[in-house]
């Protein structure tokens, strides 16, 4: 008897995930707990282990399908062994999402793919389809188990593919629209749920909220001072790095501590203040910036905090984040310096009000006590959600940090 | 005193489906007809009877003319009407001996007699033997329509009729009146012209076929013209009296602010109403609406606990399959079922040449609902099969949302029209869209061609136009 392999739930208020890539290919021996696919949801890319040792034996669902948590994707046959000789090509041949037009060689895969999507859409996995709605999902490339069905017994019409193109903003025949001109070529690719969800929340953002940015600069020889002296003493002793980011963090729940509608929100009609600090860190991973969050960062250490945030950046590469580390969070630190920007404008993360951007240090001549010195030097920027907080509090909470990261001391006497 | 869970009164197409379907389902039930025969109005004399004479009367017209466009002479082509009728009664026999084939296989009792509610599960049967009292679980009504006159206009059960005599003429009348141009009307208004009568219709509205598609209507009244039927719109009919002796006796029906119209025989056809006389819906607490139809709730069920009605004795199309649809919908529901009934798709059949077979809504509902849509038509006069049928005359038309292009409305004039709605009504029951129509593979060459041509002219594509 095959073993199912199902999705798994990933967290609350989530439903539906979408397939990755496949780890395994169908005929390939899996080992119990070693990952078979990568799912995907708005929020993280996380594997799905297989339950027990045997063979791959069915592949339910392509790369780029849609797929109900709980919902059977592949089937594993406890035991056995993978026959040799077979194996990989069929499923690197199903991908719905080869590049279109690419001449006589893509020929073969394009109709493999199409035989696929017709199996699904007579009624394997999916709903079943009428022709009408069928041509208008060839038409946009959309997947039947993308689109929510409202036809008798499930049935999927046209006028539920048509409404949901219209909710996403693409206008039904805009696919017919006039092809490049030759020599040219445009590809058209689906938009991964995380870029979708990324887009939805940026422009929810600015449409939301009153944004404003306010800057200043900090001068980092303090804090490189103390990295230089207690660096080796810190790493021996905790086994991190000390980091930047501790002393940014640690600088931020000081001000927000001083500034709490930095760290409220708008609900309805009500202003809701936090008494706890869950600090979301921007870290970079495969799929662009994520933000993990730091729960209750100000109970914390700076070799904690540094813990903490080193293993959301390891994680973050190998998209291992959970959907419950992304969500959330009161307050965010992004740090564009990362890439070498010098000067940016954050995007608010909804519902928080404020987010604190660093930057690259760069050296550069400062005045000090009226004489040029050269510095490291950091441009900070704080956008903030206007409606909550005043300007007068926002340049201020900015100039908190400020003095906090240039005289590290006043973190720890809170002054 | 006999018991059955279910004791239905009536046995015309409501009745006797739900008989059947409730033996189905394991049900005792019994069957209350005051008819020696079985099948009520429709299978008696309504549906099946008057299509009987459609046919027979359409070879007619064809032996003495279009034969002769196919190349086929035949001489001296006389009418047996005698002949005709008995073929008819014939026909009516084998359906109503069908039904009582259907009752003994799925063992329903039959009670010959009129039933009456007497309150609390009993029905009386007042048979041949004096009545004899049933109990029932639950009592379903089904005693269906019967067709009413005019205020002035008595009938008389032989020149001054209804449907019932005028598909028993014994002899074909001269000039025949058609008092009212609904489909009854129009389908033996049609059968008496063809056999020879001088047929006029009289309608108290500016158009025929009230309620249908007036674009359809309209053509409908052009064809039927064409053949011979005189039509006189607007005409309020305020009396017909009997005048003349023997030979010359005859009707003269009067009309508000126009001549007198004199006809050998009258047909009334201006409507029916439920048959609620005599079944003791007072006693039982069987409520009506203003109109004198039953109330009943979604489920079927009357005012009065236990009693249900189906078919033309509620509200809704008064049309056999409707009834049927009721009578299956109410014993599955009986049966812990949860079945349903969409009155929005019952088609509607009129059976002259050609054939008018209608479904959803006509084009003066969507514009009045502030609907948008679209419209595809294609004609038979561009299909293959009608060509060669010589069966041109008509089209099909589809009436799809402008935006979601959901199918809304089909409305056909044209050969076999009547089988050709069901592919229509399939469609529209899957919410299909024109283009699913369209995209729906059609054998050639069929008449069914135009339907999927009509739904391809709703994106202005049709191909053979």
């Amino acid at each position: 008897m095959p073993v199912d392999l199902k999705v798994p739930s990933v967290g609350e208020s989530i439903t539906e995930v979408f397939i990755g890539s496949w780890l395994k290919r169908e005929g390939e021996s899996v080992e119990k707990d070693e990952a078979v696919v990568e799912v995907e949801t708005d929020k993280a890319t996380l594997e799905v282990p297989a339950s027990v040792s045997g063979v791959l034996s069915q592949v339910l669902k392509q790369e780029g399908d849609a797929a109900a948590v709980g919902e059977v994707i592949a089937r594993i046959e406890p035991g056995a062994v993978a026959a040799a000789g077979r194996a990989p090509e069929r499923v690197a041949a199903a991908s719905p999402e080869g590049a279109p037009g690419d001449g006589d060689e893509g020929a073969p895969e394009g109709a493999a793919g199409r035989v696929e999507a017709e199996a699904r859409a007579r009624g394997g996995a999916g709903p079943t389809v009428m022709p009408a709605a069928d041509r208008l999902l060839r038409e946009h490339d959309l997947d039947a188990a993308r689109v929510p069905a409202s036809g008798p017994g499930g049935r999927l019409l046209k006028e539920d593919v048509q409404r949901y193109l219209a909710a996403e903003g693409e206008a039904p025949g805009a696919a017919e629209a006039a092809p490049p001109p030759a020599g040219r070529r445009e590809e058209v690719v689906p938009m991964s749920p995380l870029r979708r969800r990324v887009a939805q929340r940026l422009v929810q953002a600015q449409q939301a909220a009153a944004l404003l940015t306010t800057f200043n600069e900090v001068d980092m020889s303090a804090v490189m001072a103390l990295r230089k002296t207690y660096r080796d003493e810190f790493e021996s002793r905790y086994q991190v790095r000390l980091g930047f980011m501790s002393f940014f963090v640690k600088a931020a729940i000081d001000a927000l501590k001083r500034f709490p509608q930095l760290n409220a929100e708008i609900r309805e009609d009500t202003i809701v203040y936090k008494d706890y600090f869950d600090i979301g860190v921007a870290v970079s991973s495969q799929k662009g910036l994520v933000v993990p969050v730091v729960r209750d960062a100000e109970r914390l250490s700076f070799a904690e905090l540094e813990s903490v945030i080193g293993d959301f950046g390891r994680r973050a590469r190998e998209n291992r984040l959970t959907p419950e580390e992304l969500q959330g969070g009161t307050f965010t630190i992004s740090n564009g310096g990362v890439f070498g920007s010098l000067m940016s404008t954050p995007i608010v993360n909804p519902p928080q009000s404020g987010v604190l951007g660093m930057h690259a240090i760069q050296e550069r001549p400062v005045a000090v006590n009226g004489q040029v010195e050269i510095r490291p030097m950091m441009y900070l920027a704080l956008t903030y959600d206007h409606r909550l907080v005043d300007g007068r509090e926002a340049v201020t909470f900015l100039k908190r940090i400020k003095e906090a990261v240039e005289s590290p001391a006043r973190i720890l006497l809170e002054v | 005193m006999p018991r059955h869970d279910i004791v239905i009164v009536g046995a015309g197409p409501g009745g006797y489906v739900a008989a059947i379907r409730g033996a189905q389902l394991g049900f005792d039930v019994a069957v209350v007809e005051k008819e020696a025969a079985l099948g009520g109005t429709c299978v008696r004399v309504g549906c099946i009877p008057s299509k009987a004479l459609l046919e027979s009367s359409e070879l007619y017209l064809e032996a003495r003319g279009h034969l002769t466009e196919h190349g086929v002479n035949a001489k001296e082509v006389t009418l047996d009407l005698a002949a005709m009728q008995a073929r008819k009664r014939r026909v009516v026999e084998r359906n109503t001996d069908g039904v009582a084939f259907l009752f003994k296989k799925n063992h329903v009792t039959r009670y010959q007699g009129v039933g009456e509610l007497k309150g609390g599960g009993k029905v009386r049967v007042h048979g041949a033997d004096g009545p004899e009292e049933l109990d029932a679980t639950h009592i379903v009504l089904a005693t269906g329509s019967m067709p009413v006159s005019l205020p002035g206009v008595t009938l008389d059960g032989d020149l001054i009729g209804t449907s019932t005599e005028a598909l028993a003429y014994d002899r074909v009348p001269e000039s025949l009146v058609v008092i009212g141009a609904g489909y009854i009307g129009l389908e033996l208004g049609s059968v008496w012209a063809r056999l020879g009568a001088e047929v006029t219709v009289l309608e108290y509205l500016d158009r025929i076929l009230p309620g249908l598609d007036l674009g359809t209507a309209n053509d409908a009244l052009k064809l039927l013209k064409r053949q011979g039927l005189r039509f006189h719109l607007g005409a309020r009919v305020t009396g017909a009296r009997l005048t003349g002796k023997g030979k010359s006796r005859h009707v003269v029906v009067e009309v508000e602010g126009a001549d007198p119209v004199p006809a050998a025989r009258v047909l009334v056809a201006v409507g029916r109403r439920p048959a609620t006389e005599g079944l003791g819906l007072e006693v039982a607490g069987v409520e009506l609406d203003e109109g004198g139809r039953v109330t009943v709730d979604a489920a079927f069920a009357t005012s009065a606990e236990g009693v249900y009605a189906i078919g033309d004795l509620t509200a809704g199309p008064m049309l056999a399959h409707r009834a049927e649809e009721d009578g299956v919908a109410l014993m599955e529901n009986l049966a812990g079922g949860h079945a349903r009934v969409d009155y929005d798709l019952v088609p509607g059949v009129v059976y002259t040449d050609p054939e008018i077979a209608t479904v959803g809504r006509s084009e003066e509902q969507l514009a009045e609902a502030g609907v948008p849509y679209r419209k595809g038509v294609f004609p038979f006069s561009a299909n293959g099969r009608a060509r060669a049928l010589g069966r041109t005359d008509g089209r099909v038309k589809i009436l799809a949302h402008r935006d979601t292009d959901r199918v809304l409305g089909v409305h056909v004039i044209g050969p076999r029209a009547g089988d050709l709605i069901a592919e229509a009504v399939a469609a529209m029951t899957f919410h299909a869209s024109a283009e699913d129509l369209a995209r729906t593979i059609h054998a050639h060459p069929t008449l069914a061609e135009v339907v999927k041509e009509a739904a391809l002219a709703v994106d202005g594509r049709a191909i053979h136009m």
